[in-house]
């Protein structure tokens, strides 16, 4: 038997938890909203199925993220070795050169890493298709790998022996890794900014609304990490262009990152939230590395400070573009008042006829 | 050399896709005016196609406790309660109070219910705010109570109410963006026109899971792969009817060729326009849609985000050339950033 007393009415146990919810003195905490938002209940601007996010939210992790971030230092990366190898400045040269290979690597495992069944991942292999900017950027990622590689490995000639087989190498590596360099630069502009269209080519509102700014932000950040790497890493003698570099690079990113906030609604999670934050952060760190790189030509110390708020920036904006993303597939509203008012505009209806 | 509208607009997907003499075009019709919330469709998907149950849960927002379609549900029953009017229909409680019979705030908790579907992102815990905004506006959604509904609010908040259920499944876009984006080939085109995942492919690489603009392809946890309807191409290819549309008793799913589809769905809508169900509409029919036209279409009985569906969706490849091109930029700024700085003159 229950402990139910016989008279209670039908559903009072009912009523009685629902009160619970509903009531401001209830013993529950009521209205639980996002960052304790308050749950006064406007207009009903928007329908949704009770709430529930219409897309399904990236199942990428935060591997992905990284890999942004990784894959944009590696291109930057090389595209600095080149420019060092061919103005004769041999320690910025190396710096690239690892910087390139170093990110390559951490790329591939970030992207195999974040897979479901990383075991399988040469079934990317299997086709190229430029309708899959993953399939795509794969692709970039296999060429670019090995020369990147190649040109990184080249640089431990001079510690080989100057005799036999292995002096055969020493003399080899030095034009091999030249060629390498140069090839991998070729293809380090497409690495960093294909990742724009791999974002943008989803129906995820806030990074597909992003697309013409997307790629733009993302070689802007891609330069601003290398930059800062030199920055750090460099002879001192070195690394005036890297000054230069910084800065074209901070122009490229403030430019475009401001169309990111003025798409509109879906511009929206760029600026609140977690994402917003970063987003800000990024901006902040990117600023502030600039300047300080400007002022750091006979300051060590300043130069290795600038470098890390460029590295940092680097890591925020695309950690914040991602989390933006996120955020906006998670929110119904982001899916459905923008093809709302898409869909009215197209078919000639005002706002207010909507709910018929 | 590819269709002109090999990204965008109407097209024929099995031809265009390399198929010779490919049979016609078969898809689903779901008539939700007649769908009876059975959920037979779900049951006999998973008997058919094994897939592995997705956890015996209650959701707390109505008699929907499947909550979406995911990796372990290919069909998804939507169930919708409304305080209005149902066409022509003698008001069922005139003499008896009825109104809203969930808060805001229970509406919110609602949406933070979620389930262990056993897939990623499976079913994704809603937005509060939207859940509550529904729950105040005209177009109320909510949770059956235990009494009759509004005893509680009295007679003056009185209306009628109605029950729509929808069986939601993969639409089988002609422009689909979970095969166009896919970068294993893992998910094809058949010669019915349907989208199917090849399960021994999938490296579980996400992508399709962010391209789908209805978010119906979702991820198996425990093994990694994506999952959706595959419009049972088994049974279709041995001239049989899909599972769900088979079990289900009232003829709200019908399968065929997809143009005899719609010219059905066609006549069905006026139909019901002339018998005083002014609200009936199609979805997804119209090959000059964002998506070319669903493989599976809907009739509706109001607009389609009141039962999960976007309003206007459009395939993202519809932009991709645009994409490339900002990308061809960015790549040339790039370029010239770094020129930019090492032909500066030396300090």
């Amino acid at each position: 038997m229950t402990d139910m007393p016989p008279n209670e009415p039908v559903g009072a146990r009912f009523r009685d938890f629902q009160a619970r919810i509903d009531q401001p003195d209830g013993q529950r905490r009521r209205g639980r909203g996002h960052d304790g938002e308050q749950l006064a209940v406007p207009a009903a601007d928007f329908t949704s199925y009770y709430g529930r996010p219409v897309l399904k939210p990236p199942v990428w992790k935060h591997d992905i993220a990284g890999y942004l971030f990784t894959g944009g230092l590696a291109a930057g990366g090389a595209l600095i070795g080149a420019g060092a190898q061919l103005t004769g400045r041999p320690g910025l040269r190396q710096v690239g050169r690892w910087t390139a290979l170093g990110g390559v690597t951490a790329s591939a495992y970030l992207l195999v890493h974040d897979l479901g069944r990383p075991g399988r991942f040469h079934h990317m292999l299997r086709i190229a298709k430029l309708t899959s900017p993953m399939s795509v950027g794969t692709w970039i990622l296999t060429v670019f790998g090995p020369l990147a590689g190649v040109a990184a490995v080249a640089e431990i000639a001079p510690r080989l022996p100057q005799h036999g087989v292995l002096g055969l190498a020493r003399r080899l590596a030095p034009p091999v890794g030249d060629v390498a360099a140069l090839a991998a630069a070729a293809t380090a502009p497409a690495l960093a900014t294909y990742t724009g269209v791999l974002l943008a080519d989803t129906a995820v509102p806030s990074w597909h609304d992003a697309y013409p700014a997307l790629p733009f932000v993302f070689a802007g950040s891609a330069l601003a990490a290398a930059s800062g790497v030199g920055l750090i890493a460099a002879p001192a003698a070195e690394t005036a262009p890297l000054r230069r570099l910084a800065l074209a690079a901070t122009a490229i990113e403030m430019v475009s990152g401001r169309r990111l906030e003025r798409m509109g609604l879906t511009g929206e999670p760029y600026e609140h939230g977690r994402a917003g934050r970063l987003v800000r952060a990024g901006r902040v760190l990117l600023g502030v590395g600039a300047v300080a790189a400007l002022f750091s030509r006979r300051n060590r110390l300043l130069s290795a400070f600038s470098g890390a708020a460029l590295v940092a920036s680097s890591v925020a904006t695309r950690f914040g573009v991602f989390e933006a993303g996120v955020a906006s597939a998670r929110d119904p509203k982001y899916t459905v008042v923008p093809q709302r008012e898409r869909r009215d505009r197209r078919e000639g209806r005002s706002p207010a006829e909507k709910g018929t | 050399m590819p269709h002109a509208n090999a990204l965008y607009g109407p097209l024929d997907p099995a031809p265009d896709a390399g198929y010779e003499d490919a049979p016609p075009r078969m898809g689903f019709f779901t008539d939700t005016s007649v769908c009876i919330g059975c959920k037979a469709c779900e049951v006999a998907c998973k008997e058919w196609n094994g897939v592995p149950q997705s956890g015996l849960d209650l959701l707390g927002m109505s008699y929907d406790n499947t909550g979406a379609l995911t990796a372990n549900s290919w069909r998804h029953v939507a169930f919708v309660e409304q305080p209005r009017r149902a066409g022509r229909a003698t008001p069922a409680f005139e003499q008896e109070p009825a109104g809203p019979a969930i808060s805001p705030e229970t509406a919110a908790l609602g949406a933070l219910t979620s389930a262990d579907t056993g897939t990623d992102p499976g079913l994704p815990t809603g937005s509060p705010g939207a859940a509550a905004r529904m729950s105040g506006g005209p177009e109320f959604l909510g949770m059956p109570g235990a009494q009759p509904p509004g005893r509680g609010s009295g007679a003056e908040d009185r209306t009628d109410f109605r029950w729509l259920m929808m069986s939601d499944v993969c639409k089988h876009c002609t422009h689909a963006a979970c095969l166009d984006v896919c970068p294993t080939g893992s998910l094809f085109r058949t010669e019915f026109g349907t989208v199917v995942v090849q399960e021994d492919i999938c490296n579980g690489c996400g992508y399709c899971i962010s391209a789908c603009p209805y978010g119906v392809i979702d991820q198996r946890k425990d093994d990694g792969r994506a999952w959706k309807c595959t419009l049972c191409y088994d049974r279709l290819g041995a001239g049989q009817t899909p599972a769900c549309a088979q079990a289900c008793p009232t003829e709200s799913i019908q399968y065929g060729p997809l143009e005899e589809l719609r010219e059905r769905a066609a006549a069905r809508v006026a139909t019901l326009h002339e018998r005083g169900v002014p609200e009936a509409r199609l979805y997804g029919h119209d090959p000059n849609d964002g998506v070319g036209g669903d493989g599976a279409f809907f009739l509706l009985l109001d607009e389609p985000e009141v039962y999960g569906l976007p309003p206007d969706p459009v395939v993202t490849t519809r932009d991709l050339t645009a994409m490339w091109k900002r990308a061809g930029l960015a790549a040339l700024a790039m370029t010239a950033a770094t020129v930019f700085a090492f032909l500066g003159r030396r300090p």
